[in-house]
């Protein structure tokens, strides 16, 4: 059991969310940065889609009544065991009693905490994934709470023995990480300002020239007013060539929607399955999880990018994240 | 009809039947939506049916390219006619009009110079149908309600409309599932669940059901409830 002494803003149980289900207008949702939770889950010999915590800005503390195997990634927002600085993405073997807890956010935005073994709250609709506007999954379908008790499943045999030769040798030490981690390479760079690709929204060509300029090269600030369901985007005012109506459609995670008003919306994981603003431009899936660990005040610059190079990225970091799969499993493996 | 293709994004396809809403636009996307769910396509995780439109979401991260995703609709769909419209169900969904359920009811009929019973004669005597279901987990949208009891959004939305409560917009009429924000005119609740996530479907209504809205009192109401606690 994990047991949470303070809950932090916006923390929740997140896996990688619910498909399936958007014809029925549940939407697929998951953790806004799923590179961060996919690693972390490798970190500790999990499954990818293996539950995770996700907490935004300031985090959680949180108690492990049992000896444990975590991994922290995503977002740096100074996690610290004892006072003690916990380093992230690699694997960090925890003495039962220990609490970790989080400090000022250094970069990023959200940090992922994954226990080997996943956490284990029930499946809704085949996903562990909260949702809170519809109040299903993770905990009772809400954000976590002061004296809330997360199940953890089974680790697997390799992260066990991995746990127990570290910590027989961690004296009185209420935590040890190991001494290697993911290569620099992997580890994502969060700045205040950030080049996310872009492709051509279905309405783009609705929109005026000077619009489709400004947007395709501009800059856009993420407003204070960005929550799991969307960002709100300050710059430039976006405007449609002659007034038009679009009847509601289909909606994904990276559109970037413009109301009437003609500031853009770039829709996350929460975002509903449908909407009737045009859509001008739509994030490329693969700098989503940059997207998510941008803070409120920070800079976006759109790329333009074709759906084939947009694709062809997508499977790159798939191919990466087997590789990262493979040597972490022989390192949990070798001790 | 011509179906059009283009992408959105890296993981979706959306295919267009028409321009405006209309019966065979409604007909033709409930055949299309109909034909990819049986086809079971690989690696098609999510299908979005609207007015015109079907959105089918797909992983591109497996290596499914836009290109041979649209090719394989394309032959799928080749030979598409619209859905008859025999095949959908009618649901009738109770509902417990005005008093704290529905505060905007007399809102709704000064504004259209009728009186409270005239609205619920007018809401519940049309039969409606779900064109689709989207916004919020199980919310339909819904087509047919007469003009005469149209009323405008409010001008500052509430916080928090409860689950289950029957509200109007403009020329809209719609249940919203789940609690939520919203501008709408409310004008009554059902003590039926629209969003039933413990089940296999988990949406009461499915596009080309027809719904109809079926007057209760307050003590129906507080049975219905009752009841529906009990069975949870």
């Amino acid at each position: 059991m994990l047991i949470i002494d303070k809950p932090g803003l916006q923390t929740s149980v997140q896996d990688l969310g619910r498909p399936g289900f958007q014809q029925y207008g549940v939407v697929a949702g998951g953790a806004m940065d799923p590179y961060a939770h996919r690693v972390a889950n490798l970190l500790v010999g999990n499954s990818q889609n293996c539950a995770t915590i996700e907490a935004a800005l300031a985090g959680p503390t949180i108690r492990f009544e049992t000896d444990s195997l975590i991994a922290l990634a995503g977002g740096d927002l100074s996690p610290n065991i004892d006072g003690k600085p916990v380093p992230m993405w690699r694997p960090v073997a925890v003495k039962a009693g220990a609490v970790l807890a989080f400090g000022m956010a250094v970069s990023g935005c959200r940090v992922y905490v994954a226990v080997a073994g996943g956490i284990d709250v029930p499946e809704v609709m085949g996903s562990r994934s909260t949702y809170t506007k519809a109040r299903i999954g993770g905990l009772d379908g809400r954000c976590l709470e002061k004296g809330d008790r997360l199940p953890v499943g089974n680790p697997s045999v390799h992260a066990k023995q991995w746990t127990a030769t570290v910590l027989s040798q961690a004296g009185d030490k209420q935590f040890c990480a190991a001494d290697w981690s993911v290569s620099d390479d992997l580890i994502p760079l969060y700045g205040k300002e950030a080049e996310i690709r872009m492709m051509r929204g279905p309405q783009h060509h609705w929109f005026d020239e000077e619009s489709l300029a400004a947007f395709f090269g501009g800059i856009f600030t993420v407003s204070s007013e960005s929550d799991r369901m969307g960002y709100r985007l300050k710059g430039d005012t976006l405007r449609l060539s002659e007034p038009r109506e679009l009847l509601s459609e289909g909606v994904v995670a990276g559109a970037v929607q413009v109301p009437s008003g003609g500031s853009p919306i770039l829709l996350m994981a929460d975002r509903q399955t449908t909407g009737g603003y045009p859509k001008i431009g739509q994030a490329a899936a693969v700098d989503l999880p940059i997207v998510a660990q941008m803070q409120p005040g920070a800079k976006l610059r759109f790329k333009e990018v074709s759906v084939e190079e947009a694709q062809q990225q997508l499977t790159q970091q798939k191919k990466q994240l087997s590789e990262l799969k493979l040597s972490i499993e022989l390192k949990l493996k070798g001790v | 009809m011509e179906l059009k293709f283009h992408p959105l994004g890296d993981g979706a396809i959306v295919v267009t039947a028409g321009d405006s809403i209309s019966e065979e636009s409604t007909a033709f996307v409930r055949a299309i939506a109909e034909r990819i769910n049986h086809e079971k396509i690989r690696g098609v995780t999510d299908i979005i049916q609207a007015y015109v439109t079907v959105t089918v979401c797909y992983e591109a991260e497996a290596g499914i390219t836009y290109k041979e995703m649209e090719k394989k609709l394309r032959e799928i769909l080749s030979d598409i006619s619209p859905a008859g419209k025999e095949e959908g169900r009618i649901v009738e969904i109770p509902v417990c009009y005005g008093g704290d359920f529905g505060p905007d009811l007399s809102f709704v009929a000064e504004h259209n110079g009728l009186t409270e019973e005239e609205v619920i004669r007018i809401h519940s005597g049309n039969t409606y149908d779900v064109k689709m279901i989207g916004f919020a987990p199980g919310f339909p949208f819904l087509g047919g309600m007469d003009e005469r009891i149209a009323a405008p959004r409010r001008s500052s939305p509430r916080l928090e409309i409860p689950a289950r409560t029957v509200g109007i917009a403009g020329a809209q009429t719609g249940v919203y599932p789940i609690g939520t924000p919203g501008g709408w005119q409310l004008i009554g609740r059902t003590p039926v669940e629209l969003f039933l996530p413990q089940e296999e479907i988990p949406s009461l209504l499915r596009p080309g059901d027809q719904v109809r809205f079926k007057p209760i009192s307050t003590e129906e109401y507080e049975k219905m409830e009752a009841d529906r606690h009990a069975y949870y």
